[in-house]
């Protein structure tokens, strides 16, 4: 633990990264190709430079098992599990808020009783997790995993703190915007996705590398959600509303609750 | 039709949030029918990834998708199809479960599987497929088109206890990785 600011040795001013994140999202915009995805390819952040493929994906005719996904349900999770406020001696420090959402395939048909997982910093920016190494505190009441499933339209819904921000090491004064991490199932194989959703407004949006691997503004926008007064509840949280669109999904509605 | 949620990297810090008690055992270790399914999770330099994580999803001995609950919560009789591990510090994964039959007669058995990494902004997808049945692996509609260098890479190899199957992100061996069109 320190109690003074990092030496930052050897890394990259913000003012490189940020020009790079400039040109890449000009290039973008010049070829005139919709992105809804992360480039894999993209140099602003560092650690992918070893980890993206050189070449493209290969496409393919999903075979039977990948027309479907695992099958999740109350055995696997308890309803508890969705409120990361709990399960300690007391109350965690930070924001109260209500994160929720619907989740539906391409077509808009609700993804039902499926898993969705998160897991977050604290209030201060700190991950229970060895390799954090962020000199802020630990809070001993929040652990910040969670779990739920869908219910019959979609549906999903935490209570949990509000993340903080934090440092990391891609370049000089590097800071992740606040988020929270979501692991998503659908009804098929392809369906699944792993992503963060932000918080409206982040100073800290346009210096971000990894949500600006995103390179058009309007997919972007998908990861960040919305302060919902209704979700607020009186004198309690305040709430936040995400959406998630889960692609692909191309068998249909009445085949769903099919056997194989 | 809806634009799909875009993915973003699992970063560093999945594993409180991910990992759970027998998530890599589909099967208990050792029990009938039980074989390995292992390998590394490697980057454009060869060196092992410590941060990645590997889920697998396949067909049970009949061939058919499970359609059973508890894969979080294992019981050691319900076979799931349904598995996840984190790498360790060299980037290795391994799994416990049982061989997929194929699922259609004479078709190639694969387990598919998903591969997420901090330095990878969405997930990849991939197939490991069984290498014993010669025939089918030449009629497999995916298999027939790649060159021989390309194909290898989709191939498990016989190990030990079971199957290896490594899984190159990037370079000269790098791992056929698939789209499925939708997206």
């Amino acid at each position: 633990m320190s109690s003074s600011p990092a030496p930052a040795l050897g890394l990259e001013p913000q003012s490189a990264i940020s020009a790079e994140i400039v040109a890449i999202e000009a290039d973008s915009q010049h070829a005139g190709a919709e992105e809804n995805q992360p480039r894999l390819d993209y140099p602003p952040y560092r650690s992918s430079r070893l980890r993206h493929p050189h070449r493209a994906p290969r496409t393919v005719d999903p075979e039977t098992i990948e027309l479907w996904a695992p099958c999740f349900g109350a055995r696997d999770v308890d309803p508890l599990d969705a409120d990361l406020t709990i399960g300690h001696a007391g109350e965690p420090i930070g924001e109260r808020i209500i994160v929720a959402g619907r989740i539906t395939d391409s077509a808009g048909r609700p993804v039902r009783g499926q898993l969705v997982e998160i897991w977050q910093a604290n209030a201060a920016g700190r991950y229970v997790h060895l390799r954090d190494q962020h000199p802020a505190p630990l809070d001993p009441n929040f652990t910040g995993a969670g779990r739920c499933l869908t219910d019959g339209d979609g549906q999903y819904r935490f209570q949990t703190i509000k993340p903080g921000p934090y440092p990391w090491r891609n370049h000089r004064n590097a800071w992740r915007p606040a988020h929270i991490h979501f692991s998503l199932f659908g009804t098929e194989f392809s369906q699944r996705l792993v992503t963060q959703m932000y918080f409206p407004g982040d100073p800290l949006f346009r210096l971000d590398p990894i949500f600006q691997s995103i390179t058009d503004a309007k997919a972007r926008e998908r990861l960040v959600a919305a302060y919902d007064h209704d979700l607020t509840s009186h004198e309690w949280a305040t709430g936040y509303r995400w959406d998630i669109v889960l692609g692909g999904g191309r068998r249909t509605p009445l085949n769903t609750e099919e056997t194989p | 039709m809806t634009t799909p949620t875009p993915g973003q990297t699992v970063g560093p810090f999945f594993h409180y949030g991910l990992a759970y008690a027998g998530d890599n055992d589909l099967v208990p270790p050792g029990s009938t029918g039980a074989v390995e399914l292992s390998g590394r999770v490697l980057d454009g330099a060869g060196n092992g990834l410590q941060d990645a994580l590997v889920e697998i999803w396949q067909a049970g001995p009949d061939g058919r998708p499970p359609r059973q609950q508890g894969s979080l919560r294992r019981d050691g009789w319900t076979f799931t199809g349904f598995g996840r591990t984190a790498t360790s510090r060299d980037g290795r994964y391994v799994f416990s479960t049982l061989l997929p039959g194929p699922t259609r007669p004479g078709s190639a058995s694969f387990i598919a599987v998903t591969v997420f990494a901090r330095g990878l902004l969405d997930r990849l997808f991939t197939r490991a497929y069984l290498p014993d049945d010669a025939a089918a692996l030449d009629g497999d509609p995916l298999l027939s088109t790649l060159p021989a260098e390309r194909r290898r890479t989709l191939i498990a190899t016989r190990g030990e206890r079971g199957y290896v199957f490594d899984i190159r992100l990037q370079g000269a061996d790098e791992t056929v990785f698939l789209d499925f069109a939708a997206r």
